[in-house]
């Protein structure tokens, strides 16, 4: 579950530039990697996120950006992401069967 | 490695510099904005282009793989990832009908969730939380039935326990696997067994005997250990060691020793 939490709210300023994500059931291994990718972002002037408490499994996510609404923002991040690792696993994959194929030739010329 | 490139591409380890303060720096900083001259912004294409898998060695239960052009932001959630989130099949309710063993039926219990079950859990389903019987989809049911006696027909002088009794131990070897519904002929080509045969459960005497249930459900790490697929993973960064003089003679020889393979 993602949970926007408008910055009006909280006391910063008020418009949808500027927003902390609670994301229910994550942790540093989402948290880390959104993070890295949405500071790749130009438009994003901070990212970050922290763990409220360690046994509760959540992770709050603020994204504050320079113009783009930072829903967009998250969801860029989030689709840069899934792109990145499909092409980790495709690339990991291949190189599994190129490991695989050329010891096979190692071992019948053994 | 004061340049901006060394800056943006290493993490320093000013380890044993005494005439500084101790410089360790773990974070990227190659993010837009941080460097003057160099476009940081996230780019797909040049990603795909400067990413390379090489596989070092794949060896039985081990590998060894170098990921190159990637952040340990990345890296690390796949190692993560690895430990916590990727489901196996695990032993998590024991029916014990009998235990006359020396060990405690809960700390059996506990031992036998942690023996790793070859199976491949993408073929099964999690089972739901109220459900006490599960099903063919979402369980691997095995049996330990195991007593142990005198072995009569052993001349042995040496009172190896081993020789003079049957079953004085109980191995993963002796954990029967009873398909439920068309598991049998589903996991024809690969039978569903502990991955190793020759793990010790427990130890028995004569008189004393197992007879227990086990029920094996999918699970992952973050819940309990036991679901973990992995015994370890890991990742480093490509060390870069640059020598700060020239070294030679006894030294050279004793520097060069450290970095000989095994």
């Amino acid at each position: 579950m993602i949970q926007g939490e408008n910055s009006s709210d909280t006391g910063f300023w008020g418009d949808n530039k500027s927003l902390t994500f609670v994301l229910e059931g994550e942790d540093h291994t989402l948290g880390n990697a959104l993070r890295y990718i949405i500071m790749k972002n130009p438009d994003v002037e901070f990212c970050g996120y922290n763990v409220p408490h360690p046994t509760e499994s959540r992770i709050n996510f603020r994204i504050q950006s320079r113009g783009r609404p930072a829903v967009e923002i998250l969801k860029q991040g989030l689709q840069d992401l899934s792109q990145t690792c499909d092409h980790v696993l495709a690339t990991f994959d291949q190189a599994v069967k190129d490991y695989k194929g050329d010891s096979e030739i190692k071992m019948e010329t053994d | 490695m004061a340049t901006t490139d060394g800056i943006r591409s290493f993490v320093t380890l000013n380890e044993f510099d005494i005439d500084h303060v101790c410089i360790v720096l773990v974070h990227s900083t190659d993010f837009p904005g941080s460097y003057h001259g160099y476009d940081d912004a996230w780019s797909f294409a040049k990603f795909t282009e400067n990413f390379r898998i090489e596989i070092i060695k794949i060896d039985g239960n081990d590998m060894e793989f170098d990921m190159i052009g990637i952040d340990a932001a990345l890296a690390n959630a796949f190692r993560r990832i690895l430990l916590a989130e990727v489901p196996i099949m695990a032993a998590d309710k024991i029916f014990i009908h009998n235990n006359t063993s020396i060990i405690q039926s809960e700390v059996l219990a506990h031992r036998l969730g942690l023996i790793p079950i070859n199976a491949d859990p993408r073929m099964f389903e999690y089972r739901q939380e109220d459900d006490e019987d599960g099903s063919d989809m979402d369980t691997i049911e095995f049996e330990l039935k195991v007593k142990c006696s005198r072995n009569t027909s052993s001349s042995s002088d040496i009172p190896d326990p081993s020789e003079i009794y049957k079953n004085s131990k109980v191995t993963t070897k002796q954990l029967k696997w009873l398909p439920r519904g068309n598991q049998a002929t589903l996991h024809q080509a690969n039978p569903i067994r502990p991955v190793d045969e020759d793990i010790l459960i427990a130890k028995l005497r004569p008189g004393q005997a197992i007879d227990l249930r086990m029920h094996c459900v999918k699970g992952v790490g973050q819940d309990h250990a036991k679901f973990s697929p992995v015994a370890t993973a890991s990742y480093r960064l490509l060390p870069k060691i640059i020598l700060k003089k020239t070294v030679r003679g006894e030294q050279a020889e004793r520097l060069a020793k450290c970095f000989l393979a095994e």
